[in-house]
């Protein structure tokens, strides 16, 4: 965030003889809360009472793992901070999960967990747990809160840390006397954050190195991740890509920020990205990392990644800069703002040649998939895509599925995919389209989901029935659990180990949860389904039964470098 | 190589398992690391000695301005600065081998602190490498106990 964007909060109201409850439903709407996901307990009690008759929408989850990855569909979806609730000890493990996600991807989020009475923590009292040593290594930030006088200044400060700087999850952990005190008098709600740091200037010396860096490369590319997102840089980015005809690559979590439908998109790079991005990455003489961390998933072979490329780096955390590769030119800072200052010197160029090349390349090697009787998730995908204008939400849980929607769905604008991308966190899928409804009632909102990760979460589509949460869940049954099986099938002599199973009836266990179920078998009969599954007003599971061995392409081996993508059989 | 961080942190409870949680969990080695209260008493001062090359202390150095109550760290690597590290050590020395030992901790400008039958109770403070240099001295003659501080600090004037 910048200084520009910094509004002036709102304060909670007088707070004098307020209960801990009290005050911290007057600070959550302070800071603009409208929903809260969660589930109750013993130690949130008295939170509870005062929810009861709060205007802030409560979405209760069957499973607090549910809550948190609602909270973060919601947050990814809508941009603003998502916020989670649940009781001590077992409650609050149940976040473990979700933090750690919301984490990786630094995603914006806040939950509140119960704690026992403040003297009896460390007596191993019925429903403790150590949640704020738990969760230390998976937040941004946390807190405990002990006594009813702090509680209104550090709500205050873990909405300002979750949603400042590079976002992520902030846990508080309140004991429950902490929420049954009352306030002598006026608290004092100011953060306290000396050593806390939002903003870096951008360094204009560096910003100019970088527009005459990219004003005298040939073959630049632009690589760019979740970052761009968060920092709405996506204008910014796409003016400077169109100037300069830089073409554009994105992480998964950066999907959307490039209209894909441009001919200066390359869609998506690294192990599973495009043959056309990773060669371009690899044959680019000027590099422009924008809010990506050059994960091991998107780098390959880090030793021959990018070989012939100078870098620049742009991230508002200083430590993802020469964390995994060495950089020419880094550029700490928010992205939009870098960005918007880097276009005013960069110079329009058409750099036919370097188009000519990309253009040769992904004519060759598009993405490819067979077609015969059977569903190919591929296609069923990209049908979607086509059948919503490109323009719904979409979830994923993690796996084959995943990497196919990133790549067959046709991304157009940001906040569109929700996906686990760092911690990889099956069963993401279900819980974060539903949060993700919830914050956008007027969007087509679809879960892309694998059989073996919808069966994590699958029991919050109770929560979508009961909330009237119209949430679409595709659910693609090849009966393995399918990236484990490839990876078996290619580097473990096709020994399935632990990966078979038999689904149960999605479409049946959709209807006694209160949705509405479908089923499809076959290539024929799959445009209809979509078709009426996008038709129905409320929830939908379709269970799709897809060809049970597919395999996705291109794919970078585990230790290879970008150059050697295999195009698989379709080559 | 060996750097000595110095970070300022806010006095709050937690705040030790914060940095010292970050420094495990980034797989970081910890020499040292000592703790104590400051001239304001709103922070508390964090001296820790990290081995490793340029980058692994980059990484430190940046990853521990990310922890939110650390409010500023300093690396006094390029630094000319004053270092102490105190020592307690409890060394055998029956009464003919007394006077050797007492006169090692004089040369050291070590004082004996605890005198019992065969033993005697050294304090002594300095760089790391004094301390190290008294132990190796009176090492033949037998450590019963020893106790470090670990290194604290500041940088020279001008």
């Amino acid at each position: 965030m910048t200084a520009k964007r910094k509004r002036k909060q709102a304060g909670p109201g007088t707070l004098a003889g307020a209960t801990g409850a009290e005050v911290f439903e007057a600070m959550l709407r302070a800071e603009g809360v409208e929903t809260l996901f969660g589930f109750p307990g013993g130690a949130v009690l008295p939170i509870f009472d005062v929810l009861y008759k709060s205007p802030i929408r409560f979405v209760r989850s069957r499973h607090e793992q549910g809550a948190v990855h609602m909270a973060d569909g919601y947050a990814r979806s809508t941009g603003r901070v998502g916020v989670a609730l649940a009781t001590s000890g077992p409650g609050a493990t149940n976040l473990v999960t979700g933090l750690a996600t919301a984490n990786m991807d630094s995603v914006p989020l806040v939950a509140f967990t119960g704690q026992v009475k403040s003297f009896l923590i460390g007596n191993d009292a019925f429903q403790e747990a150590d949640v704020t040593g738990i969760t230390r290594p998976i937040t941004k930030h946390n807190y405990l809160v002990k006594r009813v006088e702090d509680l209104g200044r550090i709500v205050r400060e873990a909405f300002h840390v979750a949603r400042t700087g590079r976002p992520g999850p902030v846990l508080v952990d309140i004991a429950v006397d902490a929420t049954v005190g009352t306030l002598a008098g006026e608290p004092d709600v100011e953060p306290n954050l000396p050593g806390y740091r939002t903003r870096w200037e951008p360094n204009m010396k560096q910003v100019k190195a970088a527009a005459e860096a990219i004003n005298a490369a040939e073959r630049p590319v632009l690589y760019v991740g979740g970052g761009v997102v968060i920092a709405g840089a996506t204008d910014a980015l796409r003016a400077l890509s169109e100037t300069a005809q830089i073409p554009v690559t994105t992480t998964l979590l950066g999907l959307g920020t490039m209209d894909e439908s441009s001919p200066l998109a390359l869609q998506m790079l690294g192990m599973h990205g495009t043959a056309t991005a990773n060669y371009a990455v690899q044959e680019c003489d000027l590099l422009i990392a924008v809010g990506a961390r050059f994960d091991d998933r998107v780098t390959g072979d880090i030793e021959t990644f990018a070989p012939h490329a100078k870098i620049i780096h742009i991230d508002i955390d200083p430590a993802s800069i020469s964390k995994n590769v060495d950089v020419d030119i880094p550029l700490v800072g928010d992205a939009k703002e870098i960005l918007e200052r880097m276009n005013e010197y960069v110079r329009p160029q058409d750099r036919a040649a370097w188009g000519e090349r990309i253009a040769d390349w992904k004519q060759r090697y598009p993405l490819r998939y067979e077609t015969d009787g059977d569903v190919r998730p591929q296609e069923l995908i990209e049908r979607l895509g086509e059948l919503t204008d490109h323009d719904a939400i979409v979830a994923t849980g993690v796996g084959q599925h995943q990497m196919w929607a990133a790549q067959f769905y046709g991304w157009r604008r940001p906040r569109q995919i929700l996906t686990s991308g760092g911690l990889g966190t099956m069963g993401f899928g279900c819980p974060s389209a539903i949060g993700a409804q919830a914050g956008n009632p007027d969007k087509t909102v679809i879960d892309i989901d694998g059989d073996g990760s919808f069966t994590m979460t699958m029991v919050e589509v109770i929560t979508a029935a009961q909330n009237n949460l119209p949430v679409k869940f595709v659910v693609l049954d090849n009966t393995y659990l399918g990236m484990v099986r490839q990876w078996q099938e290619m580097f473990y002599g096709r020994r399935y180990s632990g990966v078979d199973h038999v689904c149960p009836d999605f479409a049946a266990i959709a209807e006694g949860f209160g949705a509405k179920g479908m089923t499809v078998a076959s290539r024929d009969a799959m445009d209809e389904a979509l078709r009426a599954m996008l038709a129905h007003d409320g929830p939908v599971v379709l269970h799709v039964k897809v060809s049970p061995e597919e395999n996705v392409y291109p794919m970078v081996a585990p230790g290879k470098g970008l150059h050697e993508v295999d195009l698989g059989k379709l080559a | 190589m060996k750097h000595i961080i110095s970070a300022l942190v806010q006095n709050q409870p937690g705040v030790l398992a914060h940095v010292a949680g970050m420094f495990a969990a980034r797989g970081f080695n910890i020499d040292s690391l000592v703790v104590g209260r400051t001239e304001d008493p709103e922070l508390s001062r964090m001296t820790i000695v990290v081995i490793g090359d340029d980058r692994v202390l980059e990484q430190v150095r940046k990853q521990l301005g990310k922890v939110v109550p650390v409010v500023k760290v300093r690396d006094f690597a390029a630094t000319p600065c004053v270092q102490r590290d105190l020592m307690l050590i409890r060394v055998h020395t029956p009464p003919p081998k007394r006077p050797e030992v007492v006169e090692l901790v004089n040369l050291f400008r070590g004082r004996v602190v605890d005198v019992a039958r065969d033993s005697v109770l050294i304090e002594l403070a300095g760089t790391e490498e004094k301390i190290e240099a008294f132990i190796d001295l009176v090492r033949p003659y037998g450590i019963r106990e020893l106790a470090r501080t670990g290194l604290i600090a500041v940088p020279r004037g001008g």
